[in-house]
């Protein structure tokens, strides 16, 4: 068989990337070990959270599924950090895990051009540096134009748990033995990252009596941008908060040198932000008792996440761990936690298209690149997809800025200053993240993904739809004024607010950080929808705030159209220091931003290369 | 790349009689025009000189000659404004950080020349070399900054930063894993105080930097009053016993600083001592005009006041003006009947310039009015070029900027925004900045995840 594009693996990265390829119209294939594990969440029950809810955002504003998904399989959602601005607000949802898969699958039987095949890829085919197709452990050939890599935590994964290692994926799956030693064989860099899961306790031997439990919004929240909510708020599930304590304590420190970690039995490094347990304790000797969340992994079975307590320990430790925490003392531990050990490239030798800079045509995405994260791995499996279509069809690729979106920046982290753990959205890697909001992913994102062609029409009307409204909306605001009534001063004075000049206008009076729109818009005509009510009053109230960030961006933009040409030799630049001669030829930037952005790489040495840049440039124009 | 920089373009700064700014960029025209007397500047003819005075806020600045390089025909080929200031170095400076506070930004070593370059106005073989001198000049550069800052100053400014991260990693804690609730929250009510601790530091950081310059550069000392009242002798007095050397700057408008003396190892700078002769033999029109240009020049102001007549109009206006800056009254000739009657809280002198009484209390008194006595000029702990002292000081605006938004109600993540750059800014000073210094923080400071 001969395909367009063939995509290895059915997690996160690979659903987006197979979907948007078929969508872009080219026939695409999508291999998988498992046809039914495609979509699964081999970790945490939730979809989104601080960042990573803006990135299922921007998925779904560039065409993406992951959102649309999301909405149709939680059993809670709610609005993080509501009270501590627009800037980094985000949806998480508690996600089905059995649901999720199911709808995922079903979406993507539905998409045209794309079929779905099981089997195990272990060799690229590749002639003269391009990729024609991948060879599977039968044996069998498939030929296609591109190939995207999205195969997560399989390459060479060993399970380990306490002393014990075995190998394979999560699920008791095959691992992937050999390509990751080819891949080596053609030039890529591999490393060994870590990552970890809690235990599963079965929800039948919980004492929820005795924790506080955390409920999901009132408020209707979707993912998506262009669909209605289709839930009902008040059958929402709970999750539940719970604390170690110094009992758990004792055995963890007690039993240190059994877990894998400490018994120096990984070599994998591991995330930061995801420290076991035993991590915790020990880096954070005088914390009393740490949070942990209880929370349902399906309303079809009765399995429950245990987050936070993460751990290497033996299952007889785990045991005795599980049962120090109050409400869990009878829990009857259905998986133990255990932590997790694979072969991924090294980032810094993708481009930020997210092609491989060694092999062309090959796009990797997801776990593959050294990231963590269902949604990194979507918003990454898009941006392959996306741009193998483009590849094929001649077409500049799409390179999203670190001002445009939170994948934006995921991307340009990753390939300019490479990982060395697996790499975790959070909102303080992006610097403008004030631009980079949840309410208006798709303002920022729909434009792109309608020159290259991943949305449909409808799609892009709402969008077209939402602005206009914007617009008219502010309009109003600014042409208005607030009313000059008796019911009006009563409605300030109930809430205890000074009455204004009459003279003011609608928008002016809202500059004042004590009114809301919600509060005015009483007083105004049933015009607009609350979703441009929100996007108005943050432009009219964050006014002077998004205009810095603007500025901050306008520099940036000025400093990404200056190109660095693809045959630069560094070589030739006198006076390079000598760690930016080699930062810059191993990574080699595409513009003076990115250039900027390594580390290593001073002020001096940028100018430098400017100067050299406009030297060469000048030659050539008088050639 | 194409913002407007701005920088003291002459070497030695205060030491000459006159320095020149310069500044190249787009906005250049417009700045001036906010800050220069004469609006219609920027309308003017290219290169051309024009008269005026630098003005903030009503108040006059300096008298300047300014001189107008439309682009292209310019060094930079970008519209360039010279500024020829004569106030000596802390005029110099002042107007420098007005046209920063209007929008322009310090330029870095050899930027001129590099967007001279860049713009095509110096050719490939010119451009060797300072390829050559860019790299010599960072270098030197960073070296410089780093042995002018005394390790103690390096400290407080690190102790800052720390304070700033700890702050901010707790705020993107709060906001990135908002389910901990274990974590310290921070709120409107509990960062108050901890931006107002950052603030009182570095104000005495800005202002012992200020004492640096000081004692780096001298105090500049302008003596005022009307004529007659024995400004001349006092002069004499103040010099003659410490045989300090008169120079005399011929052919320049207005020689800043003319005499000078040690005192507890301190430098002295009289300044325009030629006026306050010409102002004693002639004509008395010029003499409120003169002091006024002569209190913007000053560090501090010594009024002379004659203890044999009562006070006139003239020197209870001058006493009213300089009542708001740092000043001493001599009262003179005390070996005669006292008619003056005095009230005021700026510290008096009393003494005879004639017969050099009160000259050793005066001195005393000027190292007093600086805080200075305690000072060990070897330990002193300051910022000690323009370039730091204008970054603390940004970074005290950005901490300000704070404080009043969050009494306005901001929501944190706007905070955030400014607290970032303070964090910058104090960073640049030590020349240490790196993002990831602030994620690394997090996961070193907090204890979270799956």
């Amino acid at each position: 068989m001969n395909y367009d594009i063939i995509v290895v693996g059915g997690g996160h990265a690979g659903i987006e990337a197979s979907h948007i390829s078929a969508f872009k119209g080219h026939k695409t294939l999508l291999i998988t070990m498992n046809k039914k594990n495609i979509g699964d969440m081999p970790c945490n029950p939730s979809i989104g959270g601080t960042a990573k809810g803006v990135i299922v955002r921007e998925i779904d504003a560039l065409g993406g599924l992951m959102g649309k998904i999301a909405d149709k399989s939680h059993f809670q959602i709610k609005m993080l950090n509501n009270s501590k601005g627009p800037a980094v607000r985000a949806l998480r949802a508690q996600a089905d895990k059995v649901v999720y898969p199911q709808n995922m699958i079903k979406a993507l039987e539905e998409t045209k051009n794309l079929t779905i095949k099981e089997g195990q890829v272990e060799d690229l085919i590749i002639e003269n540096n391009q990729v024609k197709g991948i060879i599977l452990d039968n044996g069998e050939k498939i030929t296609s134009k591109a190939v995207i890599l999205t195969t997560g935590t399989y390459l060479k994964a060993n399970i380990l748990i306490g002393s014990e290692n075995t190998e394979g994926g999560p699920h008791g799956e095959k691992r992937s033995n050999h390509l990751s030693d080819n891949l080596k064989k053609y030039g890529l860099k591999i490393q060994r990252l870590k990552t970890g899961t809690p235990q599963r306790i079965k929800a039948s031997s919980i004492d929820f009596s005795v924790m506080k439990a955390e409920t999901g919004d009132n408020e209707l929240w979707t993912f998506s941008n262009d669909e209605a909510a289709s839930y009902d708020p008040n059958t929402q599930q709970k999750c539940y908060l719970l604390y170690t304590n110094e009992k758990t304590h004792k055995i963890i420190l007690d039993n240190l040198e059994k877990s894998a970690m400490y018994g120096g039995y990984v070599t994998g490094i591991g995330p930061r932000y995801c420290p076991s347990i035993e991590d915790k304790l020990v880096r954070f000797k005088d914390k009393e008792r740490h949070q942990l969340f209880l929370e349902p992994e399906s309303l079809y079975y009765d399995e429950w996440y245990l987050q936070g307590f993460s751990t290497s320990m033996p299952r007889d430790i785990q045991e005795k761990m599980v049962h120090s925490l109050k409400g869990l003392e009878k829990a009857i531990i259905s998986k133990y936690a255990y932590a997790i050990e694979y072969d991924a490239i090294d980032p810094l030798q993708i481009s930020p298209t997210l092609e491989s800079k060694i092999i062309s045509n090959l796009f990797t995405a997801g776990q593959i690149n050294g990231t963590s994260g269902y949604e990194e791995a979507g918003g990454q499996g898009i941006i392959a997809g996306i741009n193998a279509s483009l590849k094929l069809e001649n077409q500049q690729p799409l390179i999203l800025k670190r001002n445009d979106a939170y994948i934006g920046v995921l991307i340009d982290d990753l390939v300019t200053k490479g990982t060395k753990e697996p790499y975790r959205m959070l909102t303080s890697r992006a610097e403008y993240r004030l631009i980079l909001r949840h309410d208006n992913a798709d303002l920022r994102l729909r434009e792109y993904a309608h020159r290259v062609g991943s949305i449909t029409e409808q799609q892009y009307q709402n969008y077209l739809t939402k602005k206009n409204k914007i617009k008219e909306c502010l309009e109003f605001l600014k042409n208005h004024k607030i009313p000059n009534s008796k019911e009006f001063h009563e409605q300030l004075i109930k809430k205890s607010l000074t009455i204004p000049n009459t003279n003011m206008t609608y928008y002016n009076f809202l500059k004042r950080p004590e009114i809301t729109i919600k509060f005015l818009s009483q007083n105004f005509p049933n015009l607009f929808k609350k979703e441009i009510l929100e996007e108005v009053e943050i432009m009219i109230k964050y006014e002077g705030y998004i205009k810095k960030t603007a500025k901050e961006v306008e520099k940036l933009v000025k400093l990404e159209a200056k190109q660095i040409p693809n045959d630069i030799d560094y070589q030739k630049i006198k006076n390079l220091a000598s760690e930016a001669r080699q930062k810059l030829e191993q990574i080699r930037p595409l513009t003076i931003a990115q250039a900027m952005r390594i580390s290593g790489v001073n002020p001096s040495d940028i100018s430098i290369l400017s100067i050299y840049l406009k030297k060469e440039y000048s030659k050539n124009e008088t050639k | 790349m194409e913002d407007t920089i701005v920088a003291i373009s002459t070497n030695n700064i205060g030491i000459g009689a006159i320095n020149i700014i310069r500044m190249s960029g787009k906005e250049s025209l417009n700045i001036l025009s906010e800050v220069f007397s004469n609006q219609k500047i920027k309308n003017c003819k290219s290169h051309t000189i024009h008269y005026g005075f630098i003005i903030d806020n009503n108040e006059k600045i300096d008298e300047v000659l300014v001189s107008i390089l439309k682009a292209p025909k310019t060094y930079t080929k970008e519209d360039i404004v010279e500024i020829n200031c004569h106030g000596g170095y802390a005029v110099t400076n002042k107007i420098l950080e007005l046209l920063i506070s209007k929008g322009a930004r310090l330029a870095q070593p050899g930027e001129f020349t590099k967007r001279a370059y860049l713009n095509g106005r110096i050719n490939l073989l010119e451009a060797e070399s300072i390829e050559d001198l860019l790299e010599s000049q960072t270098e030197n550069q960073s070296a410089l900054a780093m042995n002018h800052l005394t390790g103690k100053t390096t400290k407080l400014i690190s102790s800052l930063r720390e304070k700033l991260v700890k702050l901010l990693s707790n705020i993107e804690v709060n906001i990135d894993y908002p389910e901990y609730q274990d974590e310290l929250q921070i709120t409107k009510n509990n960062i108050e105080p901890i931006l107002t601790e950052i603030k009182k530091e570095l104000e005495v950081i800005i202002t012992e930097s200020k004492n640096g310059e000081l004692i780096k550069n001298g105090i500049k000392i302008a003596i005022i009053g009307k004529p007659n009242v024995g400004k001349s002798s006092l002069l004499n007095a103040l010099l003659e016993r410490e045989k300090a050397i008169v120079t005399n700057i011929s052919g320049t408008t207005r020689d800043t600083v003319e005499a000078n003396l040690i005192h507890k190892g301190i430098l002295l700078n009289l300044i325009d001592t030629a006026g306050i002769r010409k102002t004693d033999d002639i004509i008395e029109q010029i003499g409120v005009k003169k002091s006024k240009q002569l209190m913007q020049e000053a560090d501090i102001i010594i009024l002379v006041l004659d203890n044999s007549q009562k006070i006139n109009s003239e020197e209870q206006k001058l006493l009213n003006t300089i009542e708001q800056k740092n000043s001493i009254i001599f009262v003179n000739k005390i070996d005669l009947p006292p008619q003056l009657e005095l009230n005021t809280k700026i510290p008096i002198i009393y003494g005879s310039a004639f017969q050099n009484k009160g000259i050793e209390q005066l001195k005393d008194q000027i190292i007093t009015n600086f805080n200075l006595d305690n000072l060990n000029a070897k330990d002193l702990t300051y910022l000690s070029n323009t370039r730091q002292i204008a970054l603390a000081k940004e970074a005290l605006t950005n901490i300000n900027n704070v404080i009043k938004a969050n009494q306005q109600n901001i929501p944190i993540d706007m905070l955030t925004i400014e607290l970032k750059i303070a964090w910058e800014n104090l960073g640049k000073i030590i020349g240490e900045y790196y993002e990831e210094e602030l994620v690394d923080n997090i996961f070193k400071r907090f204890c979270l995840g799956k």
